[in-house]
């Protein structure tokens, strides 16, 4: 399937070449920095070039690319380049240019781990950890009994977890975070809202529990047999779970079982597009006067209880490409405009539920010759609700179940957030 | 024969440190011979120093030595043998992953003198006790295969591979079934082809089927692919059957990984032709449209893949997303390539209900500042004026909107689709030719002024100065280009059949010029063949030039149906991102045309994606060359250089391209012909057939968008060039 596996800097030069197999030569590589990084009008991530096709994700300035000639699943490869990237995150807890050349050896072992003959092979981070590390191994008859349990974890059916977790305190931290996409037209009226949510799991829990998670009463996941849902109910489009979570059980009976794996894990994505409560309501005036000024009203208010409030609200208020000076006014937190990026970046560091904060500015253009209209990108809000769900959604229970029938704590935290998804055009 | 390296310059400080008597020292001095490795530089003469290495305690230490000697075994097979023994020791390891390692590496050396030693290792290693290794061993024997089939089949390695499909483990159940299909791939793709007896062939059977079921709720992500991916390959015996693996492949509907969920929708499309409860087929195409909307919020080259998917899955299954057309709606921040398709299938969602958020999303694109994005988004407006007749009144108002704005290549792709929406609603919005005849000086594209040109001879009648604005092109007619002179001049005669009395000028003055002063014989020939007409029958000329033509209409699918069958057996691949069949783009580049034609056309769905195509097509044969330049022996009777243009149109998609640009002016003069002898539209199409270019078109096309010659015509569908060119002549 992949071929060869590079990972390019910006100016094209290797820093990783594995070819798994031998249809290609080293030199392939050139190939690609002459078509890909030396191009600057490159319109799709797969490039073929006779029978060669490229796959490319661009991750900090590197490139990370698999070559193929064979009628590749693209989509497995294209996942397969984000998987490392996540691993490669994990381990050196960045991926740029500098940290791939520190630990070049590490990553050609990684690579050689997960990929066998151009197949992706286990790539769950917790067991990679727990034998590829970055301290050397030494192989000796301890090692091996140890590298035998590991093998068996790696490869069994619950191949991301070892079955000698042992804690004193057991505990699982379930993390509820919600992405508002919002697309709001100049009018006001709300072209596109929906939540991408995740349920993140920190599970430090003892043996091999067993675990059983519940959401809210009424979940109605086909929209065909939706009835009248209301009051604590919500509907989510789609989900989507991590491997542990048995897919067969949940689709007969709704019932999310699993064995989850030791420390941090995405156990749930979902997806939800009715009754989404949008946190922040923005209403923007922009208005042209003339050709040499642009006067901004901007307000937002926290439309959420007021026990609640937003942190870390920026709001990226677009100016046109001939922008000179801004003038702002805000009564709450700091405006400045960015002529770099050509917006009025307006930070506003705590909303409480009911709050609304107001924004107006003048912006002072000078004369162009050229006759292109401002094309008016939308604004872009980005912010932070604790302890609120746009969807709805909320999680009743989770319950653990061990063979030593330990005891253990919960605990459940919510977060809606937007970052770079929240628009309003104007 | 290895050369040492010279005893100076960094290779000889490298041996030296490899011979070192500290560890570490030799440790990062492997490490450096593999960095330079990495980056190109040959370090291929430390071989005997790397191999000393070799023997050692340290893992780490030991993976880079055999990444080193996968590197280079090819080039020293002398040397290679001294590995061996470390080879084998090590495949008798106690720790697990030291054998696996061992067995995984001598796979990858493809030194034939290693390969006699791999055998027995490896019938040990399929039999360990540790799963770990038997999935690595289960790989290998694909390698092995890959080098030498022979030993794979004497060895009996492939009934062993097997049996391991019952394994108890499911990871090494996945690798054997991707052990399986790879050596079953290989057999396939051989010549001569394999005969059906072959045993490296791959057939799935109903027991091998419902261990695949079992092993499937078990293994990793990446080895449910695999799974899935047999299971497609499954031929089902009776619709019990097909249901059942439907019902067991749907849960795979949730998982997380992308690729699973296509593998799945895949597995689905196949079974459920089989499928012949029609309640089921459509709960099983309900439960399909959640997961692939989920996928748009995946990373963008992942979204890229579902969108081509969903663009076929569309063409299948009409109802699939009917009403999730917002969820396509771009984001400002898309990649363009997200965008253009995300834009293509909004517009093949529209309907009555929801054109209006359609055609308000669309104009605020056509605002935006990528060119390329902008003119999709006003060529989406038309495609939806066409295939939404309620809808066209409110997309001619957006389009003279965008007019309004001025900006130079809005207002001419604008015009363009005006064009279009002439043609699908003739004598409905006259109105707007004034807004587009006062823009006339902005246009400086030929499809653009065609477009205009086209418009003014067919509503010459109506229009008071026609006369004076074609003469504006008449007098520079002859630095017009080519489709721009096809177009004045019949318009111009248009306008003379409609206004004898005020054209007669301008009419004899473009044939004059036409005939006299024009280098392009179609233009030439066509200026004869008016004259000739005019001058004996005015009658006649006037059944022909001003025929009546039927109206235009947008094609639900743009890929020809058998096609499309087997591309959506195919889902997630290549072939289907580029809704073209793999033999197009795999196979060494050049294959004969006829295994095309058997394909039926392939010509895409816009001519934007078949040209980039080609040039990489092009820019790939290329590329082929500059790769084999360093082992030239090898690779006999492979042309390098000139030749290897010259073998170029025997590229499928080369060929495409030559015909479909060589026969264009052919067609013209066919379709001529053609009409002259029946001087009525319906012989177009037999015309286009007799222009040489039948097997390119396919037989379902029947858009005809553009009345000008063009072969960049972008909102042609799939554009039938002959057909055009008849229909823009009358």
């Amino acid at each position: 399937m992949i071929s060869a596996f590079f990972i390019f800097n910006q100016k094209g030069e290797v820093l990783i070449s594995r070819l798994y197999r031998t249809d290609f030569k080293r030199s392939i590589a050139d190939v690609f920095r002459i078509q890909v990084v030396s191009n600057s009008d490159v319109r799709s991530p797969i490039i073929t070039l006779g029978s060669t096709s490229f796959f490319h994700v661009r991750v900090n300035n590197l490139y990370v690319v698999a070559v193929t000639k064979t009628n590749a699943n693209a989509a497995l490869v294209f996942e397969y380049c984000y998987r490392f990237i996540t691993i490669a995150k994990s381990y050196f807890g960045k991926v740029d240019e500098e940290s791939v050349k520190n630990n070049f050896v590490l990553i050609y072992e990684l690579i050689d781990e997960i990929n066998d003959f151009g197949y992706p092979q286990n790539s769950e981070i917790d067991t990679l950890k727990s034998y590829i590390t970055t301290e050397s191994v030494i192989s000796t008859a301890h090692a091996a009994e140890e590298s035998a349990k590991i093998t068996m974890q790696a490869t069994g059916a619950t191949s991301w977890r070892r079955g000698d977790v042992k804690y004193k305190k057991n505990e699982a931290f379930v993390d509820v975070v919600e992405t508002v996409n919002l697309s709001m037209s100049a009018k006001g009226t709300v072209l596109r809202a929906d939540v991408d949510g995740h349920i993140q799991m920190r599970a430090y829990l003892s043996g091999t529990p067993e675990c059983k998670f519940g959401l809210n009463d009424k979940l109605v996941i086909d929209k065909h047999d939706r009835g009248a849902s209301g009051g604590d109910g919500v509907e989510l489009d789609d989900c989507r779970f991590h491997q542990c979570v048995r897919l067969n059980e949940f689709d007969s009976d709704r019932l999310i079982s699993f064995i989850p794996p030791d420390g941090e894990f995405e156990l749930m994505r979902y997806r939800a597009t009715s009754n989404v409560k949008l946190p922040l309501r923005v209403i923007a005036t922009v208005n042209e006067i003339g050709t040499s000024q642009v006067s901004y009203t901007v307000s937002v208010k926290a439309n959420f209880g007021n026990k609640l409030s937003a942190t870390d609200v920026v709001l990226r208020i677009p100016t046109p490409l001939n922008t000179t000076i801004v003038d702002c006014k805000v009564a709450n937190g700091k405006a400045k405009y960015v002529p770099a990026e050509n917006v009025v970046i307006w930070k506003i560091p705590r909303m409480q539920g009911g709050q609304e904060c107001t924004f107006t500015a003048s912006a002072e253009l000078t004369s162009t010759t050229t006759r292109q209209v401002w094309a008016r990108p939308p604004i872009d809000v980005d912010f932070q609700v604790l302890m609120f769900t746009a969807s709805g959604l909320i999680v009743r229970f989770l319950k653990v179940f061990e063979r030593s029938n330990y005891h253990s704590i919960k605990w459940v935290r919510y977060l809606t957030k937007a970052s770079g998804t929240y628009q309003i055009r104007f | 024969m290895s050369i040492r390296a010279p005893r100076k310059g960094e290779n000889y400080e490298l041996s030296v440190d490899l011979n070192s008597e500290y560890r570490d020292k030799r440790k990062d001095a492997i490490k450096k011979v593999i960095a330079s490795m990495t980056v190109g530089k040959d370090v291929s003469g430390l071989f005997p120093d790397v191999l000393k290495n070799m023997q050692t305690e340290d893992l780490e230490q030991k993976k880079l030595v055999y990444l080193y000697l996968m590197n280079y075994a090819k080039t020293q097979p002398e040397l290679v043998i001294l590995a061996v023994n470390t080879f084998v020791k090590d495949s008798e390891d106690p720790n697990p992953l030291v054998r696996a390692l061992a067995i995984r590496t001598m796979g990858c050396l493809r030194a034939e003198k290693i390969i006699d030693y791999l055998c027995d290792p490896l019938q040990r290693a399929l039999k360990d006790d540790n799963p770990y290794v038997r999935k690595t061993a289960a790989i290998c024997v694909a390698k092995l295969y890959d080098l030498k089939p022979e030993l794979v089949i004497d060895n009996g390695f492939l009934q062993q591979l097997h049996e391991m499909i019952s394994d108890s483990n499911p990871m090494v159940v996945a690798n054997t079934v991707t052990a399986l299909t790879d050596i079953h791939t290989n057999a396939t793709s051989s010549h001569p082809p394999p005969s059906p007896s072959d045993p490296a062939l791959f057939t799935i059977t109903s027991s091998i089927l419902n261990k695949l079921l079992i092993a499937l709720n078990e293994c990793s992500e990446w080895g449910r692919v695999a799974i899935l991916n047999a299971l497609a390959r499954y031929t089902t015996r009776d619709d019990k059957e097909g249901e059942h693996i439907c019902e067991r492949v749907v849960p795979q509907f949730q998982h997380a990984n992308g690729s699973v969920v296509l593998a799945a929708v895949k597995v689905i499309m196949i079974h459920m032709r089989t499928i012949r409860r029609e309640e089921l087929s459509k709960q099983l195409i309900r439960k399909m449209a959640p997961p692939l909307v989920t996928l748009l919020s995946s990373p963008p080259e992942v979204q890229w893949v579902a969108l081509r998917n969903v663009n076929l899955l569309l063409q299948k299954q009409q109802d699939l997303l009917s009403n999730e057309m917002r969820v396509f709606f771009c984001k400002y921040n898309d990649p363009l390539y997200v965008k253009v398709e995300k834009l293509d299938i909004m517009v093949r969602l529209a309907n009555d209900s929801n054109v209006d958020a359609l055609l308000s999303e669309l104009k605020e694109y056509a605002s935006e500042v990528d060119v390329d994005f902008v003119r999709k988004s006003i060529k989406a407006i038309g495609q939806t004026a066409i295939s939404i007749e309620s809808s066209a009144e409110r997309c001619v108002n957006v389009l003279l909107d965008l007019i309004g704005t001025r900006v130079s290549y809005v207002v001419q792709e604008a015009v363009v689709v005006m064009k279009d929406i002439f043609r699908k609603y003739p004598s409905t919005y006259e109105g707007v030719i004034p807004t587009l005849c006062a823009n006339l000086e902005e246009l400086d594209e030929p499809e653009a002024k065609a477009s205009l040109i086209w418009i003014i001879g067919e509503y010459a009648e109506k229009i008071d100065n026609a006369d004076e604005l074609l003469s504006i092109f008449v007098d520079t007619f002859t630095e017009e280009s080519y489709q721009v002179q096809l177009q004045t001049l019949t318009a111009v005669v248009k306008l003379f059949l409609k206004k004898p009395d005020s054209s007669q000028g301008v009419v004899q003055r473009v044939l004059n010029t036409a005939t006299k002063d024009c280098e392009s014989p179609d233009v030439r020939d066509r200026a004869y063949i008016y004259w000739r007409l005019l001058s004996t029958d005015p009658g006649a000329a006037k059944a022909v030039v001003l025929a009546h033509r039927p109206p235009i209409s947008i094609p639900r699918i743009t890929v020809p149906p058998a096609l499309l069958e087997e591309l959506l057996g195919e889902v997630s691949s290549l072939a289907s991102v580029y809704h073209k069949p793999a033999e197009t783009f795999i196979g060494h580049g050049r294959i004969g045309a006829d295994s095309v034609q058997r394909k039926g056309a392939e010509l895409s769905d816009d001519r934007f994606t078949a040209q980039k195509a080609l040039q990489t097509v092009v820019a790939g044969q290329q590329a082929e060359n500059l790769l084999d330049f360093d082992d030239a022996p090898t690779q006999e009777g492979e042309p390098s250089g000139l030749a290897a243009t010259q073998i170029l149109p025997s590229s499928p998609a080369a060929a495409n391209f030559l015909s479909g640009t060589s026969t264009n002016p052919l067609d013209d003069l066919v379709s001529i012909f053609g009409g002259m002898s029946a001087s009525g539209v319906g012989s177009g199409g037999n015309g286009g057939g007799m222009g040489g270019l039948g097997s390119v078109s396919p037989p379902t096309a029947s858009y005809v968008s553009s009345p000008l010659d063009s072969l960049t015509s972008p909102t042609t569908a799939t554009t039938q060039n002959p057909q055009e060119d008849l229909l823009g002549l009358f």
